[in-house]
């Protein structure tokens, strides 16, 4: 390209390494320490940029359009408060394995360590919650640098990176030579798996006569969805789905049993329990599915195959373990497992389902969570994009968007951070322009991030939220009703502000809906909007989410009505 | 004097004491990261020693940490995927040569001067330093042996104690085309043993 071998600034330099990294959308909120770099931004057209009012809503976009595309998500800050406000989400991308790559302005190189106006030391605070962190003390090293951050965000296990730049690395000349590869000897990321252990696991599944795959964020991460799909079919293996696995299977498949855990389908617990061999697929057994691990599904031998090693026996003992890239590993499996059935157990998750119904829901003439995520999945036909928080609106999200296109679910798993929910479903959004993105959100995380309905309008990205009011935080009211002997403190919002109102504040449209009967039609509205639009969704405050198996505890705690 | 006096798994507190070789990337903040996944899990490291590697850009770390053995070897598998970490190993049950250098201050007067060189004799170390009240003495050896000589030298009055803290290799190969000690599997050990052709980091 033009303007390699000449002498360029190093903000220059950051921007002719995005463009050959292939981006072309950034987060970010300037600020002191990074204007160099935002000086140059005009030279480069490839590269838009979409100013978001808070970092943490930059870092959750650029989450949102990583997990949803498959790219690297990128996000600029300044500096000190700028810096810190990645944080939290850089942590969410951390915990859910999503690859975004962040550039933080830094103070001078002279200045730092002398607590200069907004200095902070970001790669020592983000060393926990990224992948790999650096600071870049020369401008020829920038190159390098984003060449190697790209790699490292985006392969192996996925992660952010942040690159620190001090302001005047930026405005320091250097030569421009994008390298040819990246030479990270301490950084091998893993492919095929070790024919030995795939054979092994090929033979375990041979035996089993009641086998599950617990599918998890790894299928959708390496798009292995048609290697699964391929597998579950040819052996007959019911699947159930983590929560970030969800999409992995199209909820309808036959063969899928839905999601175990905490508030997962009694039925998916059920077979995980009942399971003589369970085959976890890019899944982590996480502390939400297994509960106490001495009591979790004691009957089954356990295959793990992951990319990541150090997940192996971290959680759950392996009888099998198989390192490699999913898609690969499972390519390899494929043709060592024969063609097979399971008619008696798969009739047996079909018995499990039928007689713990986690799909029903009660009758009543209030409206419901999860009548909304119903009459939406219904709608769309589980096609588009679906984006949530956390808490209770999240677990009826999950239990009732019946997925039927892969990675179209994205939710904060392992960090549960509410507020997620807004800036990442703009970042999906950014990703897939053409594509229907539903964010179901809670009335308490909305109002964390909902500064970025300006970044929305602004863009004018039509993305449709749904707000679940309860006007609580009712994850807190049903901890505090089930486990706290209803001794309920900070758990109601007695002052939220009218969302429709605030909607149209922001210049997007508003609407609101409070019984069943208009459910339907203030969906299909909301859908016909030509832009973006918040709906009020008042519904029952004290509605619990069932099935519950209590944090800590095992299957034999389930507990699948109100009592 | 026994070389070979203690066991290098055994510790006073109940706690297992596990000694993790690391070869790291010389790189701004490597140390402060491998600190930070033993610090995350309340892990004491006892001693850490760094120093140049056989190849150039490189460092060893030999670690010493008290802590369950199962935690450890997850924490080992935590560090090998660190970027500017190439290879992790927890020699603890492996065959290793391990060693500790200390240099100490003792009060020495013209009377008991005799009696601590004999005692540096007996235990092979130096006088390397002699002043008109103490003499400086450096000791190499196992901890244990370094420990007996401290304990026998205080009656005399140490000033000050300056120890390294472990080093450690696994032992080379007794046969020729045998196998170093970095790419073996300890085979009564459950803990993971980085293999160099592993592809085991993300």
């Amino acid at each position: 390209m033009s303007n390699e071998g000449n002498e360029l600034s190093g903000a220059q330099i950051v921007c002719e390494s995005l463009v050959r990294e292939g981006v072309d959308v950034v987060f970010g909120l300037p600020g002191g320490a990074i204007l160099p770099l935002y000086g140059v931004l005009n030279q480069y057209p490839e590269l838009r940029h979409i100013l978001v009012r808070h970092e943490q809503g930059g870092s959750h976009a650029a989450d949102g359009y990583a997990r949803s595309t498959g790219k690297v998500g990128v996000v600029f800050a300044t500096s000190g408060p700028g810096a810190t406000n990645l944080i939290t989400g850089l942590a969410t991308a951390m915990m859910d394995s999503a690859p975004v790559v962040a550039i933080t302005g830094q103070v001078g190189r002279a200045a730092i360590g002398r607590d200069a106006f907004q200095e902070t030391d970001i790669t020592g605070a983000t060393l926990p919650v990224t992948k790999h962190n650096y600071l870049v003390m020369r401008a020829q090293d920038i190159a390098r640098t984003i060449r190697e951050a790209f790699h490292i965000a985006n392969t192996g296990r996925p992660g952010p990176v942040l690159i620190d730049i001090p302001k005047d690395v930026f405005a320091e000349l250097a030569t421009f030579n994008w390298p040819e590869g990246v030479e990270l000897p301490g950084y091998r990321p893993p492919g095929d798996g070790a024919i030995e252990d795939v054979k092994a696991a090929a033979e375990l599944i041979e035996k089993a006569e009641r086998p599950v795959i617990l599918a998890g964020h790894g299928v959708l991460i390496s798009k292995a969805w048609d290697e699964l799909k391929e597998l579950v079919e040819k052996a007959e293996i019911p699947v159930v789905t983590s929560l970030l696995g969800i999409s992995a299977l199209e909820s309808k498949h036959r063969l899928n049993a839905g999601m175990p855990g905490m508030h997962g389908h009694a039925y998916a617990s059920l077979a995980l329990e009942e399971a003589d061999l369970i085959i976890s697929a890019g899944a982590r057994f996480d502390d939400r599915i297994t509960g106490d691990t001495k009591r979790f599904a004691q009957k089954s031998k356990k295959i793990h195959i992951d990319v990541d090693p150090a997940e192996i026996d971290k959680n759950v003992k392996a009888d099998v373990a198989v390192i490699g890239d999913l898609k690969a590993v499972l390519t390899q499996l494929i043709p060592e497992v024969s063609e097979n059935t399971h008619t008696d157990w798969v009739r047996r998750v079909e018995h499990l389902k039928s007689e713990h119904p986690s799909m029903t829901i009660r009758e009543t003439d209030e409206l419901l969570g999860q009548h909304v995520v119903k009459t939406i999945s219904d709608i769309t036909g589980g096609r588009g994009h679906m984006v949530t928080g956390v808490g209770q609106h999240q677990m009826w999200a999950a239990q009732f968007w019946q997925s039927t296109e892969p990675n179209n679910w994205q939710t904060s798993g392992g960090l549960g951070t509410m507020g997620y929910e807004v800036p990442a479903a703009m970042g999906v959004q950014v990703g897939h322009p053409d594509q229907t993105v539903w964010s179901i959100a809670g009335d308490g995380g909305f109002q964390m991030t909902m500064s970025e309905l300006a970044t929305i309008k602004e863009n004018n990205l039509p993305v449709k939220f749904a707000i679940l009011n309860n006007n609580m935080l009712g994850m807190i009211t049903q901890w505090q009703d089930m486990m706290y002997d209803k001794d309920f403190y900070a758990n109601a919002y007695t002052g939220n502000p009218d969302f429709v109102k605030l909607a149209e504040a922001f210049g997007i449209k508003g609407l609101r809906c409070t019984s069943q009967d208009d459910l339907e039609a203030t969906i299909r509205e909301a859908m016909e909007h030509d832009g973006p639009v918040v709906v009020d969704f008042v519904i029952r405050a004290d509605e619990n989410v069932y099935p519950m198996i209590p944090a800590g505890e095992s299957i034999e705690q389930l507990i699948e009505e109100p009592a | 004097m026994s070389m070979n006096g203690s066991t290098p798994g055994s510790s006073s507190n109940g706690l297992s004491k596990r000694t993790v070789i690391a070869l790291v990337q010389d790189r701004p903040g490597v140390l402060a990261r491998v600190a930070g996944l033993f610090r995350r899990r309340g892990f004491n490291i006892a001693s850490l020693v760094v120093g140049k590697a056989e190849r150039p850009g490189f460092s060893r770390m030999t670690f010493e940490v008290e802590g369950d053995p199962s935690i450890v070897s997850h924490v080992a598998r935590q560090l090998d995927k660190l970027i500017d970490v190439v290879e992790v190993t927890d020699v603890t049950d492996l065959d290793i040569v391990w060693r500790e250098m200390a240099l100490m201050k003792v009060s020495a007067s013209a009377e008991t001067r005799g009696e601590i060189m004999q005692l540096v004799e007996i235990f092979r170390a130096k006088i390397v330093d002699i002043g008109a009240e103490a003499v400086g003495i450096e000791a190499t050896g196992d901890p244990d042996k370094i420990d007996s000589m401290i304990s026998l030298l205080r009656p005399f009055g140490v000033r000050e104690v300056m120890r390294t803290g472990r080093v450690a290799m696994p032992r080379a190969a007794l046969e020729v085309g045998g196998i170093d000690g970095f790419n073996v599997k300890s085979p009564e050990s459950t803990l993971w043993v980085a293999k160099s052709t592993d592809t085991g980091s993300v």
